[in-house]
């Protein structure tokens, strides 16, 4: 009864969020929505007893992706009439590919062979099962190449990522910083002994 | 005392049945939060009278005895000023930021074991919700400093944005040693990790000392503190994300970052210093001596000390470049804990492994 009506209450905040994130008229309030929708999605997770997954949805898409959108977003000077030409010219492609999208997930999900494979009711698990040793145990037996295939092509892409952003521009001054901390008195500081006073006549022959 | 409380809860349950649980929890955040605020009050006074003794000079000594009502003095302050909102910014998130920034500083508490199974919640991705929950407090820096409509809180909210994601990642890389070496994500099971015959020689300090280091400085970046606060730089951007707040706004940004502090330090104590732990069990004479004291007051004491790093640092350090900022970040801190990771996942198949 309360899962029932928690999973509602998710399920209705993350429709809106998501509505909005399509409908707010201010990019940083749709990414914030989005944010939104992120959240309470994570919180079905929860009614899932996926807290894995939604502990890094909230920690990878909420604490670290949509941060440096967010980042760009509000560092961009966007035009909002220029965003909103053309809606209506590509409103029948949009309204196609989302008749697509909703039958793709009907054919799945009202599929006869789902309903008989058991995915479609949770299996309550004791308070002792841990949702993290599962997946991990899965991931590193059943799923390792799969896996390990995931993770060549994320090295790829952090690679070319990096390869893309590094190059030297000409001109700039950077320092380095071990020549900063191995340099000694001796390489900056000259020490000159002069007498206090002295008589002018005589103030030319002790200049070093 | 763990039957008294047994006692409460079984006459609880059949007074209030199903509403007992919800009542509960709430007395059980309740007597978690109070003290929290009470302690962020009373930092504020201590990093007040630690710089001032630092320094040479006696720091707070005007309201009360010897300054102990100065933070009251300071909350009525805030909380009677005017409450002032910049012009043509965005109302709702201007307010609501100062909120986004100290509900997941308090959040993170739930899983924070103070003793023996003295936890609002004993949860399995504990070490994972504490992440996800400090990785959630940027955003009232980014809102604020978007909504404020000025420049000067936008940079600084950029800067912090930038530092906080950055500083993070090393964070993390820590944690995964941590919970490679404890084989658990449950913060009370790593504090059991801990447990052993020769007090602090058993604690995860030792071998993870790198990755420990590294933690507590990310941690120090994370809360914006010196010599990490160019999100507050007031050489070069006035106040950074907080410029445009007065009033109670202003109060609770002050409130997040202390309750930040203590919650990193508290972290600190449950994954490297052993919590709860006795750091003398089991050593000849002062283990003996020791063992009575509770649980509670180790956990305090070792809070207490990583909390006076925090304000040794501010009074030491000068700030740091904003470009040094992030080479420490990515090209010292990111590279070493990787490579502590994989040592220590090498070191525990050896029989060298002791922990």
């Amino acid at each position: 009864m309360t899962e029932t009506l928690v999973f509602y209450l998710f399920a209705a905040m993350t429709v809106l969020a998501a509505l909005r994130v399509i409908t707010a008229r201010n990019p940083v309030q749709a990414a914030l929505f989005l944010v939104l929708a992120f959240c309470s999605m994570a919180g079905i997770w929860l009614l899932l007893e996926a807290e894995f997954l939604a502990m890094t949805l909230i920690l990878v898409y909420v604490g670290a992706v949509m941060v440096l959108f967010l980042f760009v977003v509000m560092m961009l000077d966007i035009d909002l009439e220029q965003l909103r030409e053309g809606f209506w010219r590509w409103f029948p492609f949009g309204i196609l590919l989302a008749a697509v999208m909703v039958g793709e997930m009907f054919w799945v999900l009202g599929n006869r062979l789902t309903a008989e494979s058991g995915l479609s009711t949770v299996v309550q698990h004791a308070a002792d099962y841990s949702n993290t040793k599962e997946l991990g145990r899965l991931i590193y037996t059943d799923y390792v190449y799969p896996f390990e295939l995931a993770a060549v092509l994320l090295l790829i892409a952090i690679v070319a990522a990096i390869a893309l952003t590094l190059r030297r521009r000409k001109g700039t001054k950077t320092q380095v910083v071990s020549q900063q901390i191995a340099v000694k008195r001796e390489d900056r500081v000259r020490l000159v002994s002069m007498p206090a006073e002295s008589k002018i006549g005589s103030a030319k022959k002790q200049e070093r | 005392m763990m039957e008294l409380l047994q006692t409460i809860e079984q006459t609880g349950q059949g007074l209030l049945g199903p509403l007992w649980l919800p009542l509960w929890t709430l007395i059980k955040i309740v007597v978690v939060v109070a003290p929290i605020m009470g302690s962020v009050a009373y930092l504020t006074l201590a990093e007040r009278k630690i710089l001032g003794f630092m320094q040479v000079r006696p720091g707070p000594n005007r309201v009360g005895y010897w300054g102990l009502l100065q933070p009251l003095a300071d909350g009525i302050k805030l909380l009677l000023k005017e409450i002032i909102i910049p012009s043509s910014s965005n109302k709702f998130l201007f307010i609501s930021a100062p909120v986004l920034a100290l509900a997941p500083a308090l959040a993170a508490w739930a899983v924070v074991p103070f003793g023996d199974g003295m936890q609002v919640s004993n949860l399995n991705a504990g070490l994972l919700y504490i992440l996800a929950m400090t990785s959630l407090g940027v955003y009232g820096i980014i809102i604020a400093g978007w909504a404020s409509n000025s420049k000067y809180a936008f940079l600084g909210a950029l800067r912090s944005a930038a530092q906080i994601v950055s500083y993070e990642l090393a964070m993390g890389f820590a944690l995964v040693s941590v919970l490679l070496v404890a084989q658990s994500m449950n913060l009370g099971d790593i504090v059991r990790g801990q447990q052993g015959n020769y007090g602090l020689f058993g604690w995860y300090f030792i071998p993870l000392f790198p990755v420990f280091v590294v933690y507590f400085i990310a941690g120090v970046a994370e809360t914006n503190r010196a010599p990490f606060d160019l999100a507050e730089d007031e050489a070069t951007i006035v106040a950074g994300f907080h410029t445009e707040y007065s009033g109670m706004g202003f109060a609770l940004f002050f409130l997040a970052e202390y309750a930040n502090m203590i919650l990193i330090a508290a972290l600190a104590s449950v994954m490297f210093l052993g919590g709860w732990l006795n750091p003398f069990h089991g050593w000849p004479v002062l283990g003996g001596l020791t063992d009575w004291v509770p649980g509670l007051l180790w956990m305090l004491g070792k809070m207490s000390v990583m909390l006076f790093l925090f304000l040794w640092f501010r009074a030491t350090f000068p700030r740091y470049r904003y470009d040094q900022l992030m080479r420490l970040g990515w090209k010292v801190f990111i590279p070493l804990t990787l490579v502590w990771v994989v040592v220590i996942a090498a070191w525990m198949q050896t029989p060298f492994w002791l922990w």
